[in-house]
């Protein structure tokens, strides 16, 4: 079964030069796929997971009543909103990236204990976070001030508040809006090529850079696989957000 | 019996049943240069219900609210069963766990059930094991005579309905008087009386009740002294056959004849 479709792209890479899936018949270019494709998925994961880890903490503090940790708020969103995602890259790893320490894992080649990997997560999270802040924000200025009353009038906290009632409540408001972004998020990955992140795009175009008769191929298995995955990030936001879905509400 | 006044907590004396237990001493509150209280007093005795009546605008709802701290004053004292509200070292959730509050609308939870909304505020706030806030929980709903609608939203729910969850959901904790601000204000006609009938019969049981209201007849039936407010003072007041039959001020007779 496996030889017979390593044999049909073979094939059709001899008949149709332009066409050359070398990945799905030479073992080495697939473990270079699948290796970028896996990357990608961590990627996209972990700096999911932190970006609306910031976005719920950033959201909590711009509602602080200390106005230095709004205004710090403030220009973290400002600085990550308003400047491109490639540049932030670039930014964290050569320039931040310079004043990291170091270690030697063999007593030999000093290594940053930040790699290049550590640094796409930390600003593709900065990055997307600062839109999950506002996504929230909106989200929490939803939730009526009455229902906030109503909650400190039965004893709870202003935590508690939040944590019972505002958040789960602002946070079914702004799904739609957190849906859009973490697509956005999962697309804007590609660019930890620039710092050489071995993700999808970098090892698809590294593979056509090695066989120029790849990248039609290449091109194609690439839109195929983001829309594959953004596909699946969507498919389960829309089943969440069914899942939370208030009975009574909205109908 | 020769009791000496002792303090708790830097609130003063401690409170005995003789005195009342909400006592509001010349309160001023005002929104930025808007004052809209004008040093106004009234006294509660435990077990007592009074209502407060008059026209919109005249500082009757922000009154009850700066009873539990949702508004602060300006000047004054309000004191609850010995805590002064007024105080800028006040224990919030100790004044909170003894007034419960019920709003004109309603303000449940709504990503929560009925019973999710009554047993909350005990389990969180007083620590109270699940299985007796879920029995406290049940009781409450069959007493404000919703038997059944446990597991219904409040989006599910008829206004009447959601507003006698809110009053079960205050009584879950336990509180030693009852606000009600307007609460019959947001509901249709038919439903008025499924609310009055369940404070009706709090106030029955000897619950001290403080309600803002424009259902006349109601004040008339259920309270003991009424209160008149307009443009932020307490303008007359009285028990309600003196009050509705013999009104003297020409402003109470004015908003009287309008209504009545």
């Amino acid at each position: 079964m496996l030889a017979s479709i390593q044999n049909w792209f073979l094939q059709l890479a001899e008949t149709h030069p332009k066409w050359n899936f070398i990945f799905f018949y030479d073992p080495v270019q697939w473990q270079r796929l699948v290796s970028g494709l896996w990357m990608t998925i961590k990627l996209s994961l972990v700096c999911l997971l932190l970006s609306v880890i910031i976005g719920i903490v950033g959201a909590w503090l711009q509602g602080a009543r200390n106005p230095v940790l709004r205004l710090f708020v403030q220009g973290y969103i400002q600085f990550f909103r308003n400047t491109p995602p490639l540049v932030q890259l670039l930014f964290f790893y050569f320039a931040l990236g310079q004043f990291t320490p170091t270690y030697s894992p063999d007593g030999w080649l000093e290594v940053p204990i930040i790699s290049n990997v550590g640094w796409a997560i930390i600003s593709l999270s900065f990055f997307a976070g600062a839109f999950n802040v506002e996504i929230f924000r909106s989200g929490i200025e939803a939730v009526p001030e009455s229902t906030r009353e109503a909650s400190e009038a039965l004893g709870f906290s202003r935590l508690q508040t939040y944590i019972y009632t505002v958040f789960p409540l602002a946070f079914r408001v702004s799904l739609p809006a957190l849906n859009n972004n973490l697509v956005n998020l999962v697309k804007t990955t590609t660019q930890a090529m620039a710092i050489a992140v071995p993700e999808l795009l970098y090892e698809m175009v590294s593979i056509y850079n090695d066989y120029s008769t790849a990248q039609n191929a290449s091109m194609l298995v690439l839109f195929l696989s983001y829309i594959v995955l953004v596909g699946i990030l969507v498919l389960g936001m829309n089943r969440w957000e069914r899942t939370l879905k208030i009975p009574g509400v909205g109908e | 019996m020769n009791e000496s006044p002792v303090t708790v907590g830097g609130h003063g004396p401690v409170w005995t049943p003789d005195q009342p237990l909400v006592s509001i001493h010349d309160v001023h509150k005002s929104f930025g240069k808007l004052e809209v209280l004008k040093g106004v007093s009234l006294d509660v005795m435990q077990g007592e219900v009074i209502c407060i009546i008059g026209p919109s605008g005249s500082g009757k709802s922000t009154l009850i609210r700066c009873v539990n701290a949702l508004n602060d004053i300006q000047k004054g004292s309000i004191r609850v069963e010995g805590i002064e509200v007024n105080d800028p070292g006040l224990d919030k959730l100790a004044l909170r766990k003894k007034v419960g509050m019920v709003f004109q609308q309603y303000n449940l939870f709504p990503h929560k059930t009925a019973l999710q909304n009554i047993m909350m505020a005990p389990i969180k706030v007083l620590k109270l094991d699940k299985a007796e806030a879920r029995q406290r929980a049940v009781t409450l709903l069959d007493k404000v005579r919703l038997e059944g609608k446990e597991d219904s939203y409040p989006g599910e729910l008829s206004g009447g309905q959601q507003q006698r969850v809110a009053i079960a959901r205050s009584l879950a904790m336990n509180p030693k008087v009852m606000l009600f601000d307007e609460v019959t204000a947001a509901l249709d006609p038919e439903t008025v009386k499924e609310v009055l009938v369940t404070i009706k019969d709090l106030a029955a049981e000897g619950m001290t009740c403080i309600l803002v209201t424009h259902e006349m007849g109601f004040a008339r039936e259920v309270a003991d002294h009424i209160y008149f407010t307009d443009r932020g003072v307490i303008v007359e007041h009285g028990p309600p056959a003196t009050f509705f039959d013999k009104a003297s001020d020409p402003r109470t007779r004015e908003f009287l004849g309008q209504i009545l």
